[in-house]
């Protein structure tokens, strides 16, 4: 399994999964060989990291894991790959050279190059050093399946197969058009499809990236599978108990502040309770490349004493920001699953959410609006916050919800597509 | 002779608006009128119209050997009267047949039954006179919304003088007996209750069309075969439905037309069944035995129960919410409000809010314009907010209080002037609504009080009627002496002394009021405690001494 990044280091929503998904693998008797680039402690790349690694319980010592994780293999790699740094960090490559030539990666691959401690400038470079590192590794290891995720890993995925002639399973967690909207990086778009149409099988983490993968990148429906994400069940969080500071109702958007997640649709939204209600405080938590656009934005609407930024939270604040909170309002323009909402969730925090995210595909007990329709997503705000009944019901049910979305069901399906790719030929 | 009824379930609510919290107290009008007439302009043409055409032709062909009968929700029939008057030309052609009955039914096809005895005759009464107005004839039978019924709910409608009752034929209250005759009601055997042969009813309107039902297709052969196999000695196949059933649900495509136009025929030649109505039944049959039912039934969903409307945390909330507002809803008579009061209370809106998922939920799933039951209670809760601050805007006891600041001399403190600025500027951006309302109130005070104190009366012999004393003597005496009167004043004598009293009176009295009096006047006034005549005389004997004292 082709990663860039497995706990304890990690920097998103994919280790999260990847470690979730790896625990329910190992559990139903898969072998994992989990490989990752390792990060050098380059702080600055850490910058736009917005979910704490404390969410998720990281738990080798847990009895009933242990005789499984015998069956992990664990290896790292010297890189600094970073991927939600790619476009900020990474993005001033003119010529994109080294990437036309995808056999490239085979012929090209020597051990010294591995070794040499010279990381490439840029990720693209990074992304071909990873691959060739893949070869290598799979021409020594023993294994049936190759599985990679994300783009990043496309490369290392597909250098493999070509080694060991063993199939490969690419796994959507993001594609180009969710982190770029329409203007997409059209290098990265490439790997995308080329990694997918050289796949036997594409796992897509809702129905809503499968039909983006279709559409989009072309891809044979046939071979694209939907396997939804789980969320992490702690049982430790207990203890945190937060007082309350403020009379007024939350409500929160907890995000990276970037176009995908939609901040400037929540500004808009609290600007009409505000006009309506001003017993609400709005909390915009996270930073990002528009974040100074959305301060200037509630200061045009004068709604600056009742709309707090707290900048980007880690850790405990995170914790202890979802129990402050009244309502959470995910309004992603574009959110393959959305993995926040099931943490809110597990706080008992009631959640409006963006039916343009993978995630509403399989809750019930969330109001589901367009991202772009303001109205609708004041209204359902407004609503949590007045009537009793309905945030009563989303506390208790939403909670049972989210514990029935767990890994080992996924994993199941995941081993599913296995069988599929391996057994057909 | 054995008898076959046949009713049909004819309602459409007034669907709401997409109403926003932002709409609260500045837009006051909450259905989509767009929706509500494209879709009864659909099921007119779709349904409606060719349906009644069908069964017209059918009792010209059969005469009185064809019979059927409707019940009319006066939500629909106010439907008819704004978007499809030719489908009410095309009902009140068939009551002119003198072969199709008309039942009574709750005026808003609402739950009221459940909550209100009150709430419940009202909406009664109101639906037999509009069904009286348009088909000449009152009502002798009564249907509740949805088959709804249990033994209390039979003797209420007992006691509204109906003869006969129809509801489903569960399984859960017979048990191995059998729906196929008439039984009573157990609280008062006066009240026969029909019941609904289900599977025989639903093998035409749920699975008519339902190719995987081993009864497919269903020919009118086929079925007078299965009605001739039952027992001779049962006497009655009540077969009652949605009307939607034709041509909506099952479309004009399946055959259910053709089947509905060829089945008197073939009843009439090859079997010993002949079709009745209702009524004709109750004076017919004997009843066979009492029906026990302690908890409401109803004809919904495999559980039969009332789960699809009430239970969820959401419904249950919206429902106590709405009806708790029902004694001040009568204090008000703008006839916006009392409109709105009936539409509001139509059982659909909470059916939309159900969590469940029905095996039969098909049927309402066409026209719910809700994605899910929370945008649903969120939109009718918007709604009803506003219709809240409505209804307090022109409650008299509000408008009174509001009027207070002007009238009163007392120094006032500088935190009550500020709730008085923000009380002005309230009243001056809803100036119109309260203006109109004011006019209005003036009228609706005296008649909605005089009917809260003698409730059996009319209002024509309420306004005739007046009291020996009056206290218009109040109006004579000077602010100093108004003070002086309301200082040790009893709050309930005076409460029973104004409730039939001159709106002019009783403003200046209660403007005159201390804050706790004022609040202790306004907890009798909500708590609506009756009043009866003897006591408003009581106590105004009472104040008048202490008037005459002062002048």
């Amino acid at each position: 399994m082709f990663g860039w990044e497995f706990p304890p280091h990690i920097t998103g929503g994919l280790g999260t999964a990847c470690f979730g998904l790896t625990k329910g693998l190992l559990k139903s008797g898969v072998e994992v060989l989990f490989v990752v680039p390792k990060s050098y402690g380059d702080e600055d790349q850490r910058a736009v990291r917005l979910i704490n690694a404390s969410d998720v319980s990281i738990d080798f010592t847990d009895k009933a894991y242990q005789e499984h994780w015998k069956q992990l293999t664990y290896i790292e790699i010297g890189s600094n790959l970073i991927p939600y740094v790619g476009e900020e960090e990474f993005s001033n490559f003119s010529t994109g050279k080294e990437l036309e030539n995808t056999s490239e990666y085979s012929s090209v691959f020597s051990r010294q190059y591995i070794f040499s401690g010279k990381y490439g400038k840029n990720l693209m470079e990074e992304v071909t050093r990873y691959a060739l590192v893949a070869s290598t590794i799979a021409g020594e290891q023993q294994f049936d399946v190759i599985h990679a995720h994300d783009w990043l890993t496309y490369p290392a995925g597909m250098a493999a197969k070509k080694v060991s002639g063993k199939p490969l399973v690419v796994h959507m967690h993001a594609t180009e058009f969710d982190r770029s909207g329409e203007h997409i990086n059209q290098n990265v778009y490439d790997i995308e499809r080329k990694g997918m149409e050289a796949a036997d099988a594409v796992i897509t983490v809702s129905n809503y990236t499968r039909d983006i993968v279709v559409n989009r990148y072309g891809i044979n429906p046939d071979k694209v599978f939907t396997v939804h994400n789980a969320v992490e069940h702690t049982s430790g969080d207990a203890d945190l108990v937060v007082e309350k500071k403020v009379r007024e109702k939350v409500v929160t958007f907890l995000g990276r502040v970037t176009f995908q997640k939609g901040p400037d649709y929540f500004v808009e939204a609290a600007k009409r309770v505000l006009d309506k209600d001003k017993n609400v405080r709005f909390v915009m938590a996270g930073s990002g490349d528009m974040l100074n656009r959305m301060v200037l934005r509630v200061a045009q609407l004068g709604i600056s004493t009742h709309f707090h930024f707290t900048g980007f939270l880690q850790g405990e604040e995170v914790d202890k920001m979802f129990l402050l909170s009244d309502v959470y309002v995910m309004p992603s323009v574009s959110e393959p699953f959305g993995i926040s909402p099931l943490e809110a969730m597990r706080s008992s925090v009631p959640v409006v959410i963006s039916k343009q995210s993978g995630v509403a595909e399989v809750l019930k007990y969330a109001l589901k609006i367009d991202f772009w329709d303001i109205d609708a997503m004041a209204d359902a705000i407004y609503g949590l916050l007045h009537y009793e009944a309905l945030s009563k019901v989303f506390r208790q049910f939403g909670k049972e919800e989210v514990e029935t979305l767990k890994w080992d069901n996924a994993a199941v399906k995941v081993s599913d597509v296995y069988n599929k790719v391996v057994f057909k030929k | 002779m054995r008898s076959i009824c046949f009713y049909f379930q004819v309602h459409q609510p007034f669907r709401l608006r997409t109403y926003r919290f932002f709409d609260i107290g500045t837009n006051h009008f909450y259905f989509d009128d767009y929706r509500n007439r494209y879709i009864m302009r659909r099921i007119a043409d779709k349904c409606y119209l060719p349906m009644n055409k069908l069964l017209l032709d059918l009792i010209n062909e059969y005469g009185p050997a064809f019979k059927v009968s409707f019940s009319l929700s006066g939500t629909v029939i106010d439907q008819f009267e704004r978007f499809a008057p030719d489908v009410l030309d095309s009902y009140i052609q068939l009551a002119e047949t003198g072969c199709v009955e008309f039942l009574a039914e709750t005026y808003s096809h609402s739950l009221s039954s459940l909550r209100s005895d009150d709430e419940f005759k009202r909406q009664v009464q109101a639906q037999s006179e509009k069904v009286k107005r348009y088909f000449k004839k009152a009502p002798t039978a009564f249907r509740n919304t949805e088959l709804i019924y249990s033994d209390e709910i039979g003797a209420k409608v007992a006691n509204m003088g109906f003869k006969t009752m129809l509801t489903e034929g569960a399984k859960q209250i017979l048990g191995w007996r059998s729906p196929n005759y008439m039984y009573s009601n157990a609280e008062n055997s006066d009240l026969h209750v029909l019941l609904k042969n289900f599977r025989l009813s639903d093998d035409i309107a749920f699975r008519f069309s339902q190719q995987s039902w081993e009864g497919w297709p269903l020919t009118t052969e086929k079925f007078v075969d299965w009605i001739n196999q039952i027992d001779s000695a049962q006497e009655t196949i009540n077969l009652f439905m949605d009307y939607e059933t034709f041509g909506e649900h099952q479309w004009k495509e399946t055959g259910i037309f053709e089947f509905m136009k060829a089945l008197p025929g073939r009843v009439l030649s090859h079997s010993d069944y002949r079709f009745y109505t209702p009524s004709e039944l109750s004076d017919k049959l004997k009843p066979k035995a009492v029906v026990y039912v302690p908890h409401p039934i109803s004809w919904a969903d495999e559980e039969r129960d009332l789960t699809a409307w009430l239970g969820n945390e959401l419904q249950d909330d919206a429902f106590d919410k709405l009806y708790s507002l029902e004694n001040k809803v009568k204090d008000v008579a703008d006839e916006q409000i009392q409109l709105d009061w009936k539409y509001l209370q139509t059982s659909d809106h909470f059916y939309y809010m159900c969590t469940k998922w029905f095996s039969d939920g098909d049927v309402h799933k066409y026209f719910n314009p809700y994605n899910s039951p929370y945008e649903a209670y969120i939109n009718f809760m918007n709604i009803l907010s506003d219709f809240i601050i409505r209804l307090n805007d022109m409650h008299p006891v509000n408008y009174v209080e509001v009027e207070r600041p002007e009238l009163n001399e007392k120094p006032i403190s500088p935190k009550t002037e500020k709730a008085k600025t923000a009380a002005r500027k309230t009243i001056k951006e809803k100036a119109k609504t309260v203006k109109s309302a004011e006019t209005k109130n003036i009228k609706t005070n005296k008649t909605a009080l005089t009917e809260k104190a003698k409730p059996v009366k009319t209002k024509k012999q309420s306004s005739s009627m007046s009291s020996k004393s009056t206290l218009k003597d109040v109006l004579k005496i000077n602010k100093t002496g108004l003070n002086q009167l309301v200082k040790d004043i009893d709050i309930k004598t005076l409460y029973f002394a104004l409730a039939d009293a001159d709106n002019k009176v009783k403003k200046t009295m209660i403007t005159h009021l201390g804050k706790t009096q004022l609040k202790e006047y306004n907890k009798l006034f909500t708590e609506n405690i009756p009043v009866t005549e003897a006591d408003i005389e009581k106590a105004r004997k009472v104040i008048l001494a202490s008037i005459r004292k002062l002048i």
